[in-house]
């Protein structure tokens, strides 16, 4: 009997194989999608402003002025414009051609000389872009600063005291501080999350709409066998989609990878499952590919691009949405892929996440078995 | 033919308003995304977990330690007692720096001589750790220049720099995400629509049935695209309606310029779906056509993180992207009382490519049907 259960579940799995294999979009979905989704992501999302571009209102034409704007010019941070009106370039900055604006008055070098008046820069950042926007105050300032020290050394006058406590900052597992290096495991979890929902939710709901799913039902197999038949040949097709993401950022993208295999493909696989329920569930309840796809999309594209800490902090959100983000699965897995990737095999986070995971998979799966055996009655 | 092409345009939207499961996935789930989505896209730093390791305990250090307790950004603050504990702590996430304070801190500080904080960041999470050392950073210096004596006679050169933020001064991230999802919304709702429609149609096989009625391609095209511009319009002018009343995010400029840039981009969408819908042959093909386009257009546009950013030749092919335009847009008319000019400088492009999308999806579908 088990034999024979067995061969037909083997079957099954050689028939959705077959399936899988002969429809050329579920290769693309696995193989294709997820080689230009890393490509667009790891070139195209970054949160490192090099060359920001800041336009510099020279009311002041005096040597000290000039030498301010030569520093501004000379750094890596900013691509300079300058200009003797500010009217010209305050438009430049509402059409959004420039990030920020630094005024030098016109008193400029009269009060930098003065021992009773301050000098005053006014930075205009553009606050449309909150994010370029601090980063524009924080280099002008950054710059300012250097072009005092280098200005009171010349001038021979009192340097501006060291000072007193200084710091001494260490960055661990990204020296650089680069943001590809904390994006791309990100940028992975999402692709799987696509891929892992689109595989199965449009698949099976197709399935339902031509009534190939009945006729799969009339057959003796079981429920378990059934789940089983669709699950396996798109675990596998998962991943090989993930050996795909991790050979590209390693190779390509030069992402360090500090864990160890065998951690990566248990976590990934215990994450492929619990995404892979989800789409055989958003399949078997809406039966239609049109609300399928909107679905996919809903529960999966857009929570784990914005709720799972890929780029937005988990921590800052109110703390509503934080509960919220604990049902998204992506948010545990891009967890562990940034330590797995970046620091190595750190059982205290990698372990509770991946319970967590578990732990959504088997809801997951409990619903998708409840909801096709209520279909078979 | 005007007649025709009404009833075409009717039974469209009755086809797509009939089914409540169709309808409510058209209404509630944008709704929802915006309402969502617009407090989590934050790129700020808030409630960051800090460790604290005091090898020194005297008097200053516990001073300096005092001032972290007192910002607002530090809420959960544990404290080491050895140089063995940091890497735990780091490693499992539970704080995101630790400030180590070297053992002579206090003997250094009082006899004047330069005293140094060490910190240690998660580099896991770059950006929040950049930002993070920022703020630590201004603690510290702050603490020192307290600790400095008046300075007698000649005053070193300073600056003092004056910071504004312009359209939106208090770096408010919800002033910049909810603008943003008025594009990103629409263009999924626009895609979604047209690029299943000529695709279910082909399935179902009524899509015959239109071809032997007495409408002509043209008219099948127009049929096609129009009940799918006007739902994405209403959708549009529905989100408009809460970005403004609900997320109160001020609106500057012209409503006229909006909704004129906000169907000119439509169409571009509305092209775009097309051209995925006369490709396509099933569906599951239609769908996966509107991934392909949705994904780059919202990683290219400038939502998640800066066009600038982005290597040049990147930037490039970003100016294809008609969402990359019209987020200029949208965000510029809300925040900045951008003048028409410039909305025309912006929206030139999205009309070049909405007359591309539109006109090679004609002439794909037209050369389908022959």
């Amino acid at each position: 009997m088990r034999i024979v259960r067995l061969r037909r579940t083997a079957g099954l799995i050689r028939k959705e194989m077959a399936q899988v294999v002969r429809d050329p979009s579920t290769v693309l979905i696995a193989f294709v999608l997820p080689g230009i989704l890393l490509f667009l992501f790891g070139y195209g999302v970054s949160l490192d402003a090099n060359r920001v571009r800041l336009g510099l209102v020279l009311e002041s034409t005096t040597p000290e002025a000039q030498s301010l704007a030569a520093a501004f010019q000379n750094s890596r941070y900013f691509e300079t414009r300058i200009a003797r009106d500010r009217r010209e370039l305050e438009e430049d900055l509402v059409a959004g051609k420039l990030r920020g604006l630094v005024i030098v008055p016109a008193t400029f070098s009269e009060t930098l000389r003065s021992r009773n008046a301050s000098t005053a820069l006014q930075v205009i950042a553009d606050g449309s872009e909150p994010n370029t926007a601090s980063f524009v105050q924080n280099y002008v300032q950054g710059v300012v600063a250097n072009w005092l020290t280098q200005q009171s050394a010349e001038l021979g006058q009192p340097r501006s005291a060291a000072p007193r406590v200084s710091t001494e900052p260490r960055v661990w597992f990204n020296p650089g501080l680069q943001s590809r290096w904390f994006l791309l495991p990100g940028s992975i979890a999402i692709i799987m999350t696509i891929i892992g929902t689109l595989l199965t939710a449009l698949v099976v709901a197709r399935e339902w709409e031509r009534g190939t799913m009945e006729a799969l039902m009339a057959t003796p197999i079981s429920i378990v066998e059934l789940l089983a038949g669709k699950l396996i040949p798109y675990y596998l097709l998962g991943m090989g989609s993930m050996a795909v993401c991790v050979i590209v950022s390693v190779t390509l993208f030069e992402l360090p990878f500090r864990g160890s295999v065998l951690t990566l493909v248990v976590v990934s696989s215990v994450f492929l499952i619990a995404m892979l329920a989800l789409g055989l569930l958003i399949s078997t309840v809406t039966k239609n590919q049109f609300v399928a796809s909107q679905i996919a999309l809903v529960v999966g594209f857009l929570p784990s691009f914005l709720l799972s800490g890929f780029v937005f902090e988990i921590s800052s959100m109110p703390e509503p949405i934080q509960l919220l983000t604990r049902a998204i699965p992506a948010r545990y897995f891009v967890n562990c892929l940034q330590t797995i990737f970046l620091a190595g095999d750190i059982r205290s986070v990698l372990l509770p996440n991946t319970f967590a995971l578990g732990v959504i998979a088997t809801v997951l799966m409990l619903l998708v078995a409840r909801k096709t055996r209520r279909r078979l009655d | 033919m005007a007649n025709r092409l009404l009833a075409l345009i009717i039974k469209e939207l009755l086809a797509i308003l009939r089914d409540r499961r169709s309808r409510m996935v058209l209404i509630v789930p944008p709704l929802m995304q915006m309402v969502i989505f617009s407090f989590a896209a934050t790129l700020e730093v808030k409630n960051v977990s800090l460790g604290i390791l005091d090898d020194d305990r005297g008097q200053a250090s516990k001073e300096l330690a005092q001032r972290f307790h007192g910002s607002q950004t530090f809420r959960h603050i544990t404290y080491l007692d050895g140089v063995e504990q940091i890497a735990p702590l780091i490693d499992s996430q539970q704080a995101i720096l630790v400030v180590h304070i070297e053992g002579d801190f206090s003997s250094k500080v009082e006899s004047g001589r330069p005293a140094k904080v060490q910190f240690i960041l998660d580099g896991r999470r770059s950006n929040a750790a950049q930002i993070v050392q920022g703020y630590a950073t201004r603690i510290v210096n702050q603490y020192g220049a307290d600790l400095a004596p008046p300075s007698s006679g000649g005053r070193p050169p300073s600056v003092e720099l004056v910071g504004r933020n312009w359209f939106n001064p208090n770096l408010s991230y919800i002033w910049f995400t909810v603008p943003s999802l008025v594009g990103v919304l629409t263009t999924l709702i626009g895609l979604i629509v047209t690029g299943l429609s000529v695709a279910r149609e082909r399935e179902l096989g009524t899509f015959d049935q239109l071809l032997v009625s007495p409408l002509r391609p043209f008219e099948i095209l127009l049929g096609k695209t129009i009940p799918a511009f006007l739902l994405a319009c209403a959708e549009g002018i529905l989100i408009l309606i809460v970005a403004v009343f609900v997320f109160r995010v001020p609106f500057n400029g012209s409503v006229a310029l909006l909704i004129a840039s906000l169907a000119i981009y439509l169409l571009s969408v509305v092209g775009v779906g097309l051209f995925i819908s006369s490709l396509a042959k099933t569906q599951q093909q239609a769908v996966l056509g509107a991934f392909v386009f949705m994904v780059p257009a919202m990683l290219l546009s400038g939502f998640a993180t800066p066009v600038e950013n982005m290597p040049h030749w990147l930037q490039l092919v970003a100016e294809a992207n008609p969402l990359k335009h019209f987020m200029i847009v949208v965000k510029g008319i809300f925040l900045k009382d951008m003048p028409a000019a410039v909305v025309a400088a912006n929206t030139w492009p999205i009309l070049v490519i909405a007359g591309i999308t539109l006109g090679g999806a004609s002439w794909f579908f037209r050369s389908r049907l022959e």
